[in-house]
């Protein structure tokens, strides 16, 4: 009875009209088949005004979009017209991201391959001028201090992320929680400046140490490490902790045996993308670490080499003749994308293949 | 959640427990405790650390400052451009953001949406530096004969005055970059609010006619709007913040000017850091940290608004 009375308000025309509309409906080919009409339209336009791919390709779209958007209009309705219309825009605004994407990698591999090479992964800096040299004492000055970020971060960042989810109660897990969200958009220069700020007031000024730089991103890595640890750790069942705690086990127990176990594989996940999140950043080790030519091992001593540190001063300050130098950068912004992309990738198989199965 | 935190109530009464578990527990619970306690510090310690650093470049004499027109007419500019420059980005990246957001939910291929999303998230795993090198190596070049032609048609607007710049390396490219930087950020937020509409509404929706797009207008985009401003915000936040992509395309010269396609152009707080910190030495450092303060408090401020926008949303959808 009631199911009737909205229709009736409707009056009768909507569903006719619906009806008709299904009648009038174009073919399922047609569509492609206008919006490729209109693509050739656009090339042929711009190869008539001077032939360039950007020009025909925007030209192309937009009467390719045009043109569906027209005939649909014709056909079968405003709504629908408006509809198609929606369709190709949100479909081209994909396309127009992915552009960036692939013109970025492609940039990178075109100029980064040449010098791919075994030199540039067992040869230093030191007494380079010119042809040569590579980035070896700035790959281990990166992994190391990432290292060391990684071992400074996860424990904290794990722990609290068990107070907020297992613990923390009341005002003092709101505000946290508050917190590392804000602390989550720190710009990384930033960082930088605090931990440079915090060494400089008990060594001085001049001080450069690739441990400050690991402190500057931990800053940076600590809020991830916790964001995302804490997510997964939300997911594992409460049935498990209750029928821990039913059999008696304490608390922190059912944590470090139940909790953790289960949820490890989103753990390791949440990790390996907090490190592919801080292995890039360049701004704070700038400012902290600092650059030299050397291979420095040593985080407590001295200035340290590390990749996108090295990467920005071969591109901005190249020497003479600069090509080389220009050349080596663009291998180390290789190898960062290569070592980002490699850990994105892991972080998604550990959490893919390792999930825990929780018999739902 | 009350059973969860039911446990820790009970070792208290002295009779039941043993006093072992008394012990782990209460050293468990500590260092959980103090983790999240290390965190609030780290955050009181950057804004102290700061201002402690800072101070002496707020208290020294005008002429002392590098520009020689105080620390406010040293920030003033560089405050003028960072915002400048995320706003371009904002106002590019987010239309485009939303409607990647709304195809990848609702009108790709269910199996290669998921895909697709991983593809768009990597672009928010490129390190920053690279996307310097391909702004000043690819996007720099490509944006030239735009400047060109926008000086000649465009001009008349004051965005657009010219002289264009011959190497491409402007405000608007700095912006048109920053958009690329930030679009995986407010798109990752869009695609979860979206995704969280609830199926009730989107069906009801199309059960009634509407085609896919009124459904979208009706049902998804009320529901999201929220999460879509919150994840524009967070998006802005980093803009802001953004150094090395900014100092490496961006040819500066200071100066307030609207201008976007000129080669002279304010320069960011961020990339104005990273550019003279290496070399400075005495009262520059603490200008410049002076300047990076400034840069803390309006990224804090951003941050700040956007999640509260945020959760406020989670409250009120939590709650259905």
């Amino acid at each position: 009875m009631t199911a009737t009375r909205p229709a009736d308000r409707g009056t009768a025309a909507p569903p006719t009209r619906g009806l008709v509309e299904q009648h009038r409906r174009l073919p399922r080919f047609a569509f492609p088949a206008l919006f490729l009409l209109g693509v050739l339209l656009g090339v042929a336009l711009s190869a008539v005004t001077g032939f360039s791919i950007v020009l025909a390709a925007i030209y192309g779209v937009v009467l390719g979009t045009l043109a569906v958007y027209v005939v649909s209009r014709g056909v079968e309705g405003s709504r629908k017209s408006l509809d198609r219309l929606v369709t190709s825009v949100v479909t081209t605004a994909f396309a127009v991201a992915m552009v960036p994407l692939v013109s970025l990698v492609w940039t990178v591999l075109s100029r980064g391959l040449k010098r791919l090479d075994g030199e540039f992964f067992n040869s230093s800096m030191v007494g380079i001028v010119g042809e040569g040299g590579g980035a070896y004492h700035a790959i281990f000055g990166t992994l190391i201090i990432t290292g060391i970020t990684a071992v400074i971060s996860v424990p904290i960042g794990l722990l609290t992320a068990i107070y907020l989810v297992e613990y923390g109660t009341g005002r003092l897990k709101r505000w946290i929680t508050f917190l590392v969200d804000v602390m989550t958009g720190i710009p990384s220069i930033v960082a930088g400046l605090f931990a440079f700020a915090l060494f400089a007031i008990f060594f001085g000024p001049g001080i450069r140490l690739g441990i400050m730089g690991a402190i500057a991103l931990s800053v940076l890595m600590i809020p991830v490490v916790v964001r995302s640890s804490e997510e997964v750790l939300k997911l594992v069942p409460n049935e498990l902790r209750e029928a821990a705690y039913a059999l008696g086990v304490p608390k922190w127990r059912t944590i470090v045996k139940v909790v953790l176990p289960t949820a490890i594989a989103g753990l390791a996940t949440g990790v390996t993308l907090a490190v592919a999140r801080v292995i890039g950043e360049t701004a704070p080790l700038l400012i902290t670490v600092g650059i030299i030519n050397g291979t420095n091992l040593d985080p407590f001593s001295g200035r340290m080499a590390t990749l996108p540190v090295f990467a920005y001063y071969q591109l901005t300050q190249p020497g003479f003749p600069p090509e080389y130098a220009i050349d080596r950068a663009w291998t180390a912004a290789l190898i960062l994308i290569i070592l980002v992309m490699a850990l994105n990738v892991v972080g998604r198989l550990i959490s893919r293949f390792f999930a825990p199965k929780t018999g739902r | 959640m009350t059973l969860a935190s039911a446990p820790p109530e009970t070792p208290r009464p002295p009779e039941t427990p043993g006093p072992k578990r008394r012990i782990g527990d209460r050293v468990f619970a500590g260092s959980a405790t103090g983790a999240g306690v290390l965190i609030l510090l780290v955050l009181a310690g950057v804004a102290i650390f700061l201002i402690s650093e800072a101070w002496p470049a707020v208290t020294a004499p005008s002429g002392d400052i590098p520009g020689g027109e105080g620390l406010s007419g040293y920030i003033a500019p560089l405050i003028f451009g960072t915002l400048l420059a995320a706003i371009i980005a904002l106002v590019i990246a987010t239309p485009l953001a939303v409607a990647i957001a709304l195809y990848i939910t609702y009108y790709a291929p269910r199996r290669l949406a998921t895909v697709m999303g991983y593809v768009i998230d990597l672009l928010a795993a490129i390190p920053s530096v690279v996307y310097g090198f391909w702004g000043i190596a690819a996007l720099a070049p490509a944006l030239v004969p735009f400047y060109a032609w926008a000086e000649e048609h465009l001009g008349f607007i004051p965005l657009f005055a010219g002289p264009a710049s011959p190497t491409g390396r402007t405000m608007f490219t700095a912006g048109v970059m920053l958009a690329v930087m930030i679009l995986p950020i407010i798109s990752a937020i869009s695609r979860e609010v979206f995704s969280q509409v609830p199926a009730l509404h989107r069906e009801a929706a199309l059960a009634l006619g509407a085609t896919r797009w009124e459904m979208i207008r009706m049902a998804v985009l009320p529901y999201g709007k929220s999460g879509v401003i919150g994840g524009a915000m967070l998006g802005l936040g980093r803009a802001l913040g953004e150094t090395l992509a900014i100092a490496i395309v961006l040819s500066a010269s200071g100066g307030i000017t609207f201008n976007l396609i000129s080669s002279s152009n304010p320069s960011t707080i961020a990339a104005n850091i990273a550019l003279q910190f290496p070399e400075s030495t005495g009262l520059d450092v603490n200008t410049l940290i002076a300047s990076g303060l400034a840069l803390f408090v309006i990224t804090l401020a951003v941050n700040m608004l956007a999640r509260w926008i945020v959760n406020r949303r989670a409250d009120f959808s939590g709650a259905n």
